[in-house]
């Protein structure tokens, strides 16, 4: 079925897909939609699931712990203050091991106040042990909240969903919205083995002393660099039913580019046009969408980067005091490669200032007219 | 009764910090400095003592009498507090 | 033997409590009420320490640990994941501490209780933060002594009056048990379990080093809290009316603040005031119950 829809709409539809059972969320612009068409479809019996409607974001993620825990599909939905409160929960959940799947909307944190794009809110949470998915069309979105229940559900590792406020939370695209058959058999019904269960009584998430609670990290790590392959699979297998393919990255015209730009969310849509006319001009330039930012997929950004001329990477967020995470972390990934090219980072569009393709244009151009990057961040745009 | 459950690596343990046996396993009459004696001649067989105790380390004999399971009874001396009949006498442990 | 409350043990041995627990002996009756289809939820008190280590348990019953302020929320959630996989018969049982409930997680309670999720919400009150080395909380009363309110600047505000906010929000039903009340804490606990929607329990339970008292005294000093009519025992119906469990012929304040280390440095006249401050409370019970007699008269009926 085609149907015209905003991107929170259709995540909302991820979850109807998927056969969420329990959803707890609290409403926050720019996510509200989310919710609120949830609710709806709920309250209609269109989708069958128990909506919490809990009193904060922090009772959002418990309460999605207990419905997980006790062994039912769960989604919520959140974005930058919502997520920053949810923050000891994000951990209890990897810690005990709940594949929740969430949306979160990129909003700026406050203050001051802003409701508009920025990714500071999720990559402040890179560390909780959540699986991040960083989406640039509202297809994708609907699609991501699948593909995420079926690889958090395999290695017991909770899935975070990213978009970028309005510009993808709010805008309007045609979505095909694949058959519930289809989806079924894609997806199938969630068995958690390790529920809540009086017939075999268990505690879960007890005291546990320095001579295994390094093992039980351990496990965590191990079982998240599993997301890595999952992808791909997954990520092909949906693409084998459903006409889409799903990966780690996405990549444009990387195969001969000297000069490859690494970007994420909807920066990296605005920056295909670019490509395409900087390409006419006789630049050789790609591009690198990252996709799923945890686990941070190192292994191949080496293979797509290492050897190139330039890489320059853009951040539309900031770690105060060392610079945006994808550039220090594609950077982190190549340093031991001997062909590891000059990267550029440029940090862009915080607080949701537009970043349109002149923009992307003067960036990929400073990057080329430098013979090897100055200093460690530019600041592109900024009113000096 | 639980027994001690012991790993050698990491791929012998749960996925998460999930129980796998009781707390029986842990022998908390160690911590005891005071012993209940229950003087059966005194003993009116109420119950009252196995009520109130928090560690569960007082059972109820066939004859209706109360036995301490020394395991695990800590000293707290709560039985003898509230025996009706003064039947239970704390005494030091040697 | 004529057993005067359940016999099948459900918590066991060898747990983590310390010597006299009033917490621990809450946990044994309640869960003796609830039986084995009860799921728990504990956030950090001490009872996160009670239970035991990993890879053990005392409680019997699944249990899921988890952040202090989110008991309420994770009991909902797990009442709701229960309902959708077609398990309407489980107990869920919120299980916290005084500071998890009167303080940090007053807000997750709330909304769980606004919303009458079908969950028992039990406080073991030991009236101050026990497990991380006695410090106040909003539930530690007026006049005593913890690591935060030293002797010379003791405790000058009152104990939040919980079973009131719980009332506030017209919850189905909520309750005032005492571990020195064994019989009666276990037909408060099967009245929550038969009543749909939310239940608030308000469980006193003595704490020997807390209060600095000898463990032996624990059930007696319970006991005296009841009999100065300083912690009454009552239930409160559909958040309107109330009903005083049992009405004791009011013993001398001092019997009870004697025995603890914790009200060691009160002098006669700060004695008095809390006996005043006990009085206030006591008679403000007995008129609700007064007021409320009418309705349960009608229920009898009924």
């Amino acid at each position: 079925m085609q149907k015209v829809m905003m991107g929170n709409h259709a995540l909302s539809w991820g979850a109807k897909l998927s056969r969420a059972e329990v959803i707890a969320a609290y409403p926050i612009t720019p996510q509200t939609e989310v919710v609120e068409l949830l609710s709806n479809m709920c309250a209609d019996g269109s989708l069958k699931a128990e909506f919490i409607k809990v009193e904060s974001e922090h009772s959002a993620m418990a309460a999605s712990m207990g419905a997980a825990a006790a062994g039912a599909r769960t989604f919520t939905a959140t974005s930058s203050q919502g997520l920053a409160l949810m923050h000891e929960v994000l951990h209890w959940a990897t810690g005990a091991r709940l594949p929740i799947v969430m949306g979160n909307i990129n909003r700026a944190m406050a203050p001051p106040w802003s409701i508009w794009t920025e990714q500071t809110d999720s990559i402040a949470q890179r560390d909780t042990g959540w699986i991040q998915i960083y989406t640039s069309s509202i297809q994708e979105i609907m699609d991501s909240v699948i593909q995420a229940y079926k690889v958090a559900e395999q290695i017991y590792i909770p899935t975070m969903l990213v978009l970028d406020s309005f510009v993808l939370s709010h805008t309007n695209e045609n979505c095909d919205i694949p058959d519930q058959d289809k989806v079924d058999a894609y997806l199938p019904r969630f068995e958690n083995a390790y529920r809540l269960n009086t017939d075999k009584p268990a505690a879960f998430g007890g005291l546990t002393g320095p001579d295994w609670y390094y093992e039980l990290r351990y496990k965590i790590e191990r079982d998240i660099q599993k997301a890595i392959p999952l992808f791909t699979e997954t990520g092909k297998e949906f693409g084998e039913m459903f006409g889409r393919e799903y990966g780690l990255v996405e990549t444009y015209k990387l195969d001969d580019a000297d000069v490859v730009l690494v970007a994420s969310a909807s920066i990296a849509s605005t920056a295909r046009p670019v490509i395409d006319a900087m390409r006419k001009e006789g630049h050789k330039v790609g591009l690198v969408r990252i996709r799923v930012f945890r686990p941070f997929p190192s292994e191949l950004l080496r293979k797509l980067l290492a050897g190139r001329k330039k890489v320059l990477v853009i951040d539309r967020n900031i770690s105060f005091g060392m610079s945006g995470a994808f550039y220090a972390e594609t950077k982190a990934a190549l340093y031991n490669e001997k062909k590891a090219p000059p990267m550029w980072g440029y940090i862009a569009g915080l607080g949701g200032r537009d970043v349109p393709l002149n923009v992307i244009r003067d960036m990929i151009e400073q990057t080329i007219a430098e013979e090897h990057p100055e200093g460690d961040i530019v600041w592109i745009g900024v009113k000096r | 009764m639980s027994e001690e459950i012991k790993w050698e690596s990491q791929s012998d343990m749960p996925l998460m910090a999930m129980s796998l046996g009781r707390m029986t396993v842990n022998k908390t009459g160690s911590w005891r400095n005071l012993r209940p004696v229950i003087d059966k001649e005194k003993c009116i067989k109420c119950g009252i003592c196995w009520k109130f105790c928090p560690d569960v380390a007082i059972s109820i004999d066939e004859e209706d009498y109360p036995v301490v399971n020394l395991d695990f009874c800590k000293g707290c001396g709560i039985c003898a507090t509230e025996c009706p009949k003064d039947a239970i006498e704390m005494v030091k442990e040697e | 033997m004529k057993y005067t409350i359940p016999e099948q043990e459900i918590m066991c041995s060898g747990h983590k409590a310390c010597q006299g627990c009033g917490a621990t002996l809450a946990m044994r009756y309640a869960l003796k009420a609830l039986g084995p289809k009860t799921i728990l939820t504990i956030p950090a008190c001490c009872w996160s320490v009670i239970d035991g280590p990993f890879p053990y348990s005392s409680v019997g019953v699944p249990l899921f640990h988890t952040a202090f302020e989110t008991a309420a929320s994770v009991a909902s959630g797990i009442r709701a994941g229960l309902t959708m996989r077609g398990d309407t018969e489980t107990n869920v049982v919120a299980w916290a501490g005084d500071g998890g409930t009167f303080d940090i997680g007053i807000q997750a309670l709330s909304g769980t209780v606004e919303r009458n999720d079908n969950v028992i919400y039990i406080c073991y009150d030991n009236e101050a933060y026990m497990n991380t080395g006695v410090q106040r909380s909003s539930a530690t009363p007026w006049g005593a002594v913890t690591t935060t309110t030293p002797p010379r600047h003791f405790k000058k505000e009152r104990k939040k009056d919980m079973m009131g906010i719980l009332a506030a929000h017209s919850i189905p039903y909520t309750a005032s048990a005492s571990i020195a009340y064994p019989e009666d804490l276990i037909k408060k606990v099967n009245r929550a379990k038969e009543t749909p929607g939310a239940k608030f329990l308000h469980i006193f339970a003595s704490c020997p080093p807390g209060w600095k008292t000898a463990p032996e005294l624990s059930v007696q000093l319970a006991r005296l809290a009841v009999q100065t009519h300083v912690f009454p025992l009552y239930e409160i119906y559909e958040g309107r009316y109330y009903k005083l469990s049992m009405d004791p012929k009011k013993k001398p304040i001092i019997d009870y603040i004697k025995p603890q280390g914790r009200f060691r440095h009160l002098t006669e006249e700060q004695v008095a005031e809390m006996d005043k401050q006990v009085d206030e409370r006591y008679d403000r019970l007995k008129e609700q119950a007064e007021r409320s007699k009418p309705w349960f008269e009608k229920q009898k009926k009924n």
